[in-house]
């Protein structure tokens, strides 16, 4: 009676500690963490997170400071990848920080723009060209689409327009599909 | 014009589901018309009651799972499984039998788990394996085939037996029952009997039991001609079959008393029956022809292994439901190598 | 160095599928009369447009460039008649399906007025680069189908230490089309030609011209025409199997030579180039009689079609006249084609102009593409494993992409998938497969292009968050060392002070009462 007791809980304790040993062997490095969540945001840069930036919500993550679902350019994939990754339970998209939308890119209005340079200083990643009084434009292909030149802007010039992808063959054709939109005409010349 | 817009191939494939379904319902008729020869008419009610159970319980699943009833109740799909199920029990088995298999073959081997095409397990091993754990007394009351006993019940006395579950006035369970061949061996060789006693025993045919053997090679007829019209592929039977034979040969030249030689081996039971149907149940198998070679030699090494050592007289079912739970690891682990790689 | 067609080998899978092309055959090779218009898209090729050189209302002869090549990438469009430029309009093009594309208009007139063109018949006297140049400029791009830029193909830096033999497709694998065999049979001695000229600008030795076995007397034809034209030496003819899809690139190389295409690289790799018969022709047609690429041969055929065959068209030409010229159709029209069944494209319009790689057009009814049965779920029968030619597994890409796992589909190899058809062909459960390869293909690169962006927004946004610490910095320094400066000033400012009153104590003396001082 009692060996067999002695027994089990040899075994189990002997288990317990071979799994603590384990635990703190592998424990994952707190800075990888960081950029492994880095990794899965999408670096739009926006601040729709209420932190400014991408690095600073993934630390923030990381510290346990934020929710994984605050990233609405990530969307749900975002959220899915990464509750994936940090072994939570994946949750809808917090809507109060902002809705998914389709990937969009600024574009000046040329006509309008003064040269004031703020929009060039609101921009999280550079992507704006220009000098005081000279004309200012957007790099298309370096915008992320994070709509923090808009508010600076004094005379409004800048509008967000769809951002289109390469072509991805649809699951499902409609029965007979409507012509695709024309070609914007700020759209740059292959020229 | 109103032109449809889908992509290519733009004509549609000759096979179907239930076309498939239909095939293997066709290639196993010789076998159960071998099977009403020698051992009388109780397999065909049995196939009924198994087929009207499982379209009854696929029906009320696919209400409850609120999914349409077409395409899935005319996919034949339902009837394969009932009418393999109903070829490994006794012909004389009570109706609620087929019942309980059903259950669990329908149900919840395949309804539960998601429906055609979901299931992990084979579903008419499923019911089989529940039945002969569950009522191993009614799975072991086998006739005699037609050469031996004095007369087979007719249609009358095995409707009742079967919906009645007891046997008619006069006659009892001890007379016209009999061991199954491989029973015979089973309990033979605990006994410590030698094979070639055992053997001698009228039950047992040239190389299977009597009226068995034929209808095994009946069954091999309807495989052969499933594998002609490309309905299964060659690669689980022929493994079975080699394994089988490279396994129990060896067994038998070492120790040919306790161990029965490999003709003996395929022609008794249902190893037939599973090379050709059973073990090639597309959805619970392996998808890759490597990986079918390597299922079917598992399915072959363990049915032995079962047989010789097991508590059961016959381990396709459990061998192929093993099989099965080592399928999709198989498959991960024999990936063909792709072109220009 | 590898052998080509001494030997045949077998690649996997594959499907015997049922020919249809005698119907196509039975009428002779005509020409299209000319449309009143023709729409002519920037880009019939895989690669960016060249640049536009005419203007609306601008005349122009037959021939003439309407857009210039800049880059062996892009390749030029011609006029393929003599006209008027309308202008440029969205017109519907078959790619992608369902969309409109610029598309330059020319309104034809009858007059059939050549530009000045420069023939060479001593092609044999030119260098090889002076000949791709000459194609190049001749608007050549593979016409089986892909409309690869032809020059593209002729050069660049590979692997292997230059080609050594040229392989010309002639095998048009899928049911129903023609137009190859049409164009061997009825101008055998150009694809000789052609081909003599491309291996000249390859620098290949060999040419092998790969044909179905069931083509009849093609082979005679083509192997006369070559003792004919010169090149019997250089030239052989190798019948293949008639496995679907035989007439693949890479299936054709393995068929021919038992090698396989390395999967990040190309034939010319194994020092091969792999042209279609009908761009050799063309070849030929640019060089030795200086005509652009400005028609091509066209199969009109299925079973909505009453009279089938091969037509000669513009490019430009709308499909609705190639149809009209084949008796029209016999029927209500289901689907309409561009290709083969196996893998042709669906068109939503038949205004869809002809463009370099419209090989054929294909008219199915609703009996044709009627299903007997809808969509099943998968039952793991591995028939479309037993015949994918690229010995994937369409099984489980199908379930990876649909559980949208794409690190999945990438490690599966879903790009080595040519998406032949040939699984969807055999399923039982009527699984649009190719279906699901394309989409879950446009999502990789997709995703690819987005983490590009990603990557690359990340390292901007950083090296921003450098820069504004770094000038943070500077401006902390600064001003702490003018505080210092300050501080110091003040401190020199409270010596000199001191210093002052030292010096004012000793010269002045003690002050008086008053406030004067005793001199």
């Amino acid at each position: 009676m009692i060996a067999p007791i002695l027994v089990l809980l040899g075994l189990l304790l002997s288990i317990g500690l071979v799994l603590s040993m384990i635990a703190r062997r592998f424990q994952p490095d707190e800075t990888s963490v960081v950029e492994q969540i880095n990794a899965i945001l999408p670096q739009t840069q926006c601040g729709q997170c209420s932190y400014p930036g991408c690095r600073p919500y993934a630390e923030a993550i990381a510290e346990g400071q934020a929710d994984i679902n605050q990233c609405p350019p990530g969307g749900e994939a975002g959220v899915r990848a990464l509750a994936e990754l940090l072994g939570r339970e994946p949750k809808p998209l917090d809507e109060s920080h902002g809705v998914h939308k389709a990937p969009t890119v600024a574009v000046i209005d040329e006509s309008r723009c003064i040269g004031c340079k703020l929009c060039i200083q609101a921009c999280p990643v550079d992507a704006i060209l220009g000098a005081p009084k000279l004309m200012h434009t957007v790099i298309a292909d370096e915008c992320t689409g994070c709509e923090l030149c808009l508010p600076p802007c004094p005379v409004d010039c800048i509008d967000m327009l769809p951002r289109r992808g390469p072509f991805v063959w649809p699951l499902q054709f409609e029965p007979r599909p409507a012509p695709m939109p024309s070609t914007q005409k700020r759209e740059p010349d292959h020229a | 014009m109103r032109l449809t817009v889908a992509g290519a191939p733009h004509l549609p494939p000759i096979s179907t589901v239930s076309g498939v379904m239909r095939q293997v319902l066709y290639a196993l008729l010789p076998g159960v018309l071998g099977h009403v020869w020698f051992f009388g008419p109780g397999i065909l009610i049995q196939i009924a009651l198994a087929v009207g159970f499982a379209l009854s319980f696929e029906t009320l699943m696919l209400k409850a799972r609120g999914k349409p009833l077409q395409p899935f109740i005319g996919d034949y799909s339902a009837v394969v499984t009932g009418v393999l199920f109903a070829l490994c029990i006794p012909p004389l088995a009570p109706w609620w039998i087929s019942l309980v298999g059903m259950l669990f073959a329908i149900v919840i081997a395949k309804q539960l788990y998601g429906g055609l095409g979901y299931n992990l397990f084979n579903p008419a091993m499923v019911g089989f394996a529940a039945v002969i754990v569950a009522f191993p007394l009614e799975l072991s009351q086998w006739l005699a085939p037609r050469s031996l006993s004095p007369g087979l019940p007719g249609l009358a006395e095995t409707l009742q037996a079967i919906l009645s579950g007891a046997l008619p006035a006069g006659s009892n369970w001890d007379a016209i029952s009999q061991a199954t061949p491989l029973d015979a061996l089973k309990i033979g060789v605990a006994e410590n009997r030698l094979v070639s006693e055992i053997r001698s025993s009228p039950i047992f045919g040239d190389f299977g039991g009597q009226g068995w053997e034929w209808i095994a090679n009946l069954y091999a007829v309807g495989g052969l001609w499933l594998l002609y019209r490309r309905v299964i592929s060659w690669h689980v039977p022929a493994a079975i079959l080699v394994t089988v034979i490279a396994v129990s040969t060896p067994m038998w030249l070492l120790g040919p008393d306790t161990n029965p030689s490999a003709p003996q081996h395929i022609f008794s039971g249902a190893l037939v029956l599973a090379a050709f149907f059973i073990a090639t149940d597309p959805v619970s198998g392996c998808s890759t022809m490597k990986g079918r070679l390597l299922f079917g030699i598992g399915v072959a090494i363990l049915t032995l292994a079962i047989r010789r050592f097991g508590g059961y007289p016959d381990g396709v079912a459990f061998a192929v439901l093993l099989m099965n739970m080592a399928a999709p690891l198989i498959d991960r682990l024999t990936r063909p190598r792709t072109y220009g790689h | 160095m590898l052998e080509v067609g001494h030997r045949l080998f077998r690649f996997p899978g594959g499907l015997k599928l049922e020919h249809h092309k005698r119907e196509s055959l039975v009428e002779p090779l005509l020409r299209l009369p000319l449309p009143e218009h023709l729409y002519l898209p920037l880009v019939q090729h895989q690669g960016p447009a060249g640049q536009l050189l005419v203007t609306p209302g601008q005349t122009v002869l037959k021939g003439q460039p309407l857009s210039r090549a800049r880059s062996d990438r892009e390749v030029p469009i011609h006029a393929p008649s003599s006209g008027r430029v309308v202008g440029q309009r969205r017109w519907p093009v078959s790619w992608p399906p369902g969309s409109e594309a610029d598309c330059i208009v020319l309104e034809t007139d009858a007059e059939e007025h050549w530009i000045e063109r420069h023939p060479r018949p001593d092609w044999a006297a030119i260098e090889p680069t002076e000949l791709i140049e000459m194609l190049r400029a001749g608007g050549l791009a593979g016409l089986g189908g892909a409309m690869f830029p032809t020059a593209a193909k002729l050069r660049g830096d590979w692997e292997a230490p230059g080609i050594h033999t040229l392989i010309l497709n002639g095998s048009e694998c899928e049911p129903w089309i023609s137009c190859d065999e049409s164009l061997m049979r009825g101008r055998p001695e150009a694809v000789i030609e052609g081909g003599l000229i491309l291996a000249r600008a390859l620098g290949a030795d060999e040419i092998v011209i790969g044909i179905e076995d069931l083509m009849g007397g093609v082979g005679r034809t083509l192997e006369r025409a070559a003792a004919e034209v010169g090149g019997a030496r250089q030239v052989r003819v190798v019948r293949v199997a008639r496995i679907y899809p035989e007439g693949g690139e890479r299936q054709l190389i393995q068929v021919l030579t038992g090698a396989e295409v390395p999967h990040d690289g190309l034939p010319q790799d194994l020092g091969l180039a792999c042209l279609n018969v009908a761009t050799a022709a063309t070849a030929r047609d640019i060089i030795v009689e200086g005509k652009p690429l400005i028609e091509r041969i066209v199969t009109v055929t299925g079973p909505a079609i009453t009279r089938p065959r091969n037509v000669i068209a513009p490019l430009g030409a709308s499909l609705s006249e190639l149809i009209a010229f084949a008796g029209g159709l016999k029927g209500p029209v289901e689907r309409l084609v561009l290709g083969g069944p196996m893998s042709g494209l669906p068109l939503t319009s038949d205004r869809i102009p002809v463009i370099k790689g419209s090989n054929c057009v294909l008219a199915l009814g609703p009996d044709d593409t009627r299903r007997s049965q809808p969509e099943m779920p998968c039952i793991n029968c591995g028939e479309c494993v037993r015949v994918c030619p690229a010995s994937l597994l369409p099984q489980q890409l199908f379930l990876a992409a649909r559980t949208e796992d794409h690190d999945e589909t990438a490690a599966l190899h879903l790009f080595d998938c040519i998406e032949c058809g040939c699984c969807a062909q055999v399923c039982p459960s009527h699984i649009p497969l190719v279906d699901w390869y394309r989409h879950e293909k446009g999502l990789l690169r997709e995703r690819g292009i987005e983490d590009g962006r990603a990557n690359r927004a990340r390292a901007r946004f950083e090296a921003r968050e450098h820069r504004l610490a770094a000038r943070e910095d500077q401006r902390r320094r600064k001003r702490e060392a003018r505080e210092q400066r300050l501080i110091q000033q003040a401190a020199a400012k409270s010596e000199v002070q001191a210093a002052l009153e030292r010096v004012r104590a000793r010269t002045d003396g003690p002050e008086d009462e008053q406030g004067d001082r005793t001199p």
